[in-house]
C-alpha cells in the first residue's frame, strides 16, 4: 500500500456568494500522477493553492506530508513549501530577471554555504534538463510560451521538490509545444521521483501523463480511476461531453 | 423616493465601511514593513538596486525641473524686491525659498509621479501575473524583497535628491542673478549660507525622509493590492501617485507647524 502524499478531506471553500469547492475529498499516493480535470471557474486552481498555503479553505482540511496547511505558522509553511514545486499557468517568471537569476532566486534565499560554482552547477544542470539551456542569460520577454513554461518548471526543480503541481501547463500552447511539456512532465517524474497533481482541461495533456484522472464537477469530485474508465465508459452526461468536445476540438 | 434614499444610505454607509476597512489595511501594511525591516536575512543587494533606480534614474528630471524652478522663482520674486530696492536680497530669499520649502516639495512630487507610478505598476503587475504568489511558494517572502526594499530605497534616496534639487534650483538661481545683478558666485553663496540656518536644513532633510517613506509605502501598497487585472494595475499606478501627492501637501503643511513652533522656542 503506498503512502498518502496528500489528503484532502471535506474540504470547502466559496468566494463571495460563489460555492467553489463543495466537501471535497481527494488521495494522493507516493509516485502518482494525478490529473485533475474540469471546466474553467470549476476550482481546479484553488483546490492546490489550498494545498500551499496560498488559499485558506473555509471548512475541511488539507493535508500535505501528514500536516495540516492551514494550522501551520509561516516557518513550518516555508519548511512545507520547499518539498513542494510550483508550476504556474502564465510561468509567473520574475520579468526584471535574466532565466539565470529566476532560478537562482529561489536556490540563495533558501540552500545556505552555496559556492558560486554549485550554484552555476545546479542552474546549468536544470536548465540542461529542461533543453534550455541556451537561455541562460535572456529575459523572460524573449522567451516564447513553450519556453516561459519550461523555466518555469525548472525553477521549481532546482530546489528538488517532492511534490510537483502544475497549474494548466499546456494552456495557450500550440499541440506540438503541448506535447514536449507533457513529455516534460513525465521526464520531471521519473528523474525526480515526483509525486504531481496535474490541472488541465487538456484531454491529450492527461492521458499522456496522468496515471488516474479525477473530474471537478460543480464542486464535487465525480468520477474518478484511470483515463478509460473515467471518459471512455463514461454515463455522467458532463463527463462525456467534456470527452466529445475535446475529441472534435482535436 | 423612501426605498431610493434607503439606496442611497446603503451606498453611503458601505463607502464608509469601506474607507474604515482600508485604513485598517493600511495600518496593518505599514505595520508589517515596520516588523519586516528588522528581520533577517536582509535584501542589501536589491535595496541597493532600487537606491540606483530611484535615484540615479531620477536625476535628469530633477535636474531640470530644479534648474528652471531655480531660474523662474528669481524672475517672478525680482519685480516685487526691485519695488522696494531690495535685489541685493534675492539670493537670501531663494536660498530660503528653495531649502525650506520648494527644494522638498518639487523633488517629492516628482518622485511621486515617477517613482510611485513606477513601483505601483512593477508590484501591481507582478501581483496580477502570479509573481507574488510564486514568492510565496518558493518559501521566500515577498513583502520583504518587493516592499521593505522599495520602501527603504525611497526613504533614503529623496533627501539626497532633495540635496541634488537645493544645489541645482540655486545654481539656476545663480546664473539669473549673475546675468542681471552681476553677482559673484562666491557673494551669491556667502549670501544663501547666511541666510539659512541648521533648522531649515535638518527640517528640510527630516520631512524629505518622510516623504520618501509616504511615495515608496504607497507605491508598494496600492501595488500589492491591486486587483481586476491590467486594469487594476493602471489603477493601482493611478492611485499610487495621486494618493502620495496628496500626503505630501498634508505632510508638508503640518512639517512647517511643526517647524515654526521650533523657530519660536
Amino acid at each position: 500500500m503506498k503512502d498518502t502524499v496528500i489528503q484532502i478531506k471535506n474540504l470547502s471553500k466559496s468566494f463571495g456568494d460563489m460555492d467553489v469547492l463543495k466537501d471535497v475529498n481527494l488521495d494522493l499516493y507516493s509516485g502518482e500522477n494525478l490529473v485533475v480535470l474540469g471546466k474553467s471557474g470549476s476550482g481546479k486552481s484553488v483546490l492546490i493553492k489550498i494545498m500551499v498555503g496560498l488559499l485558506k479553505q473555509d471548512s475541511g482540511s488539507a493535508i500535505v506530508v501528514g500536516q495540516e496547511v492551514s494550522q501551520l505558522n509561516q516557518k513550518k509553511l516555508n519548511e512545507l513549501r520547499l518539498k513542494i514545486g510550483f508550476s504556474f499557468q502564465a510561468s509567473a517568471l520574475y520579468d526584471s530577471m535574466t532565466v539565470r537569476e529566476n532560478l537562482e532566486f529561489p536556490l540563495v534565499r533558501n540552500v545556505k554555504n552555496l559556492s558560486k560554482k554549485d550554484k552555476d552547477k545546479l542552474v546549468e544542470e536544470v536548465l540542461e534538463g529542461v533543453g534550455l539551456i541556451q537561455a541562460i542569460n535572456q529575459m523572460p520577454s524573449e522567451l516564447s510560451g513553450g519556453q516561459r513554461k519550461r523555466i518555469g518548471i525548472a525553477r521549481t526543480l532546482i530546489l528538488k521538490p517532492d511534490i510537483m503541481l502544475y497549474d494548466e501547463p499546456t494552456a495557450g500552447l500550440d499541440p506540438i509545444t503541448c506535447m514536449d511539456i507533457n513529455n516534460l512532465i513525465n521526464q520531471v517524474n521519473e528523474e525526480y521521483k515526483t509525486t504531481s497533481i496535474i490541472i488541465t482541461h487538456d484531454l491529450t495533456c492527461a492521458k499522456v501523463t496522468g496515471d488516474r484522472m479525477a473530474v471537478l464537477l460543480d464542486g464535487h469530485f465525480g468520477n474518478t480511476g484511470k483515463f478509460e474508465e473515467v471518459f471512455e465508459h463514461a454515463v455522467d452526461g458532463r463527463v462525456k461531453s467534456f470527452y466529445d468536445y475535446n475529441f472534435i476540438e482535436q | 423616493m423612501a426605498e431610493n434614499l434607503k439606496g442611497n444610505d446603503k451606498v453611503f454607509s458601505r463607502r464608509i465601511d469601506n474607507f474604515f476597512i482600508g485604513l485598517e489595511r493600511a495600518f496593518q501594511f505599514v505595520k508589517k514593513f515596520f516588523v519586516e525591516v528588522w528581520i533577517p536575512p536582509y535584501e542589501f543587494k536589491e535595496v541597493i538596486r532600487q537606491c540606483y533606480r530611484i535615484g540615479y534614474n531620477s536625476l535628469p528630471l530633477i535636474s531640470l525641473t530644479g534648474f528652471i524652478v531655480g531660474i523662474v522663482f528669481t524672475n517672478q520674486s525680482r519685480p516685487s524686491l526691485s519695488e522696494f530696492g531690495a535685489t541685493s536680497w534675492l539670493p537670501s530669499l531663494i536660498s530660503i525659498a528653495v531649502v525650506r520649502a520648494m527644494g522638498p516639495l518639487v523633488t517629492a512630487l516628482i518622485a511621486a509621479g515617477k517613482v510611485g507610478s513606477s513601483i505601483g505598476a512593477e508590484i501591481g503587475s507582478m501581483k496580477v501575473t502570479e509573481q507574488i504568489d510564486a514568492m510565496e511558494v518558493s518559501a521566500t517572502n515577498p513583502f520583504k524583497f518587493l516592499v521593505v526594499t522599495r520602501v527603504l530605497a525611497s526613504t533614503f534616496m529623496i533627501p539626497i535628491l532633495v540635496l541634488y534639487t537645493d544645489f541645482v534650483a540655486l545654481m539656476g538661481a545663480f546664473l539669473n542673478v549673475n546675468v542681471n545683478e552681476m553677482v559673484s558666485i562666491s557673494t551669491f553663496f556667502v549670501q544663501v549660507f547666511d541666510s539659512i540656518s541648521f533648522l531649515d536644513i535638518s527640517s528640510s532633510m527630516i520631512k524629505s525622509l518622510v516623504f520618501g517613506f509616504t511615495i515608496g509605502m504607497v507605491g508598494c501598497y496600492k501595488g500589492y493590492n491591486s486587483t481586476k487585472g491590467t486594469e487594476g494595475v493602471g489603477k493601482a499606478a493611478n492611485s499610487a501617485v495621486v494618493m502620495a501627492m496628496f500626503l505630501i501637501f498634508i505632510e508638508e503643511l503640518l512639517s512647517l507647524q511643526i517647524t515654526n513652533f521650533f523657530r519660536q522656542l
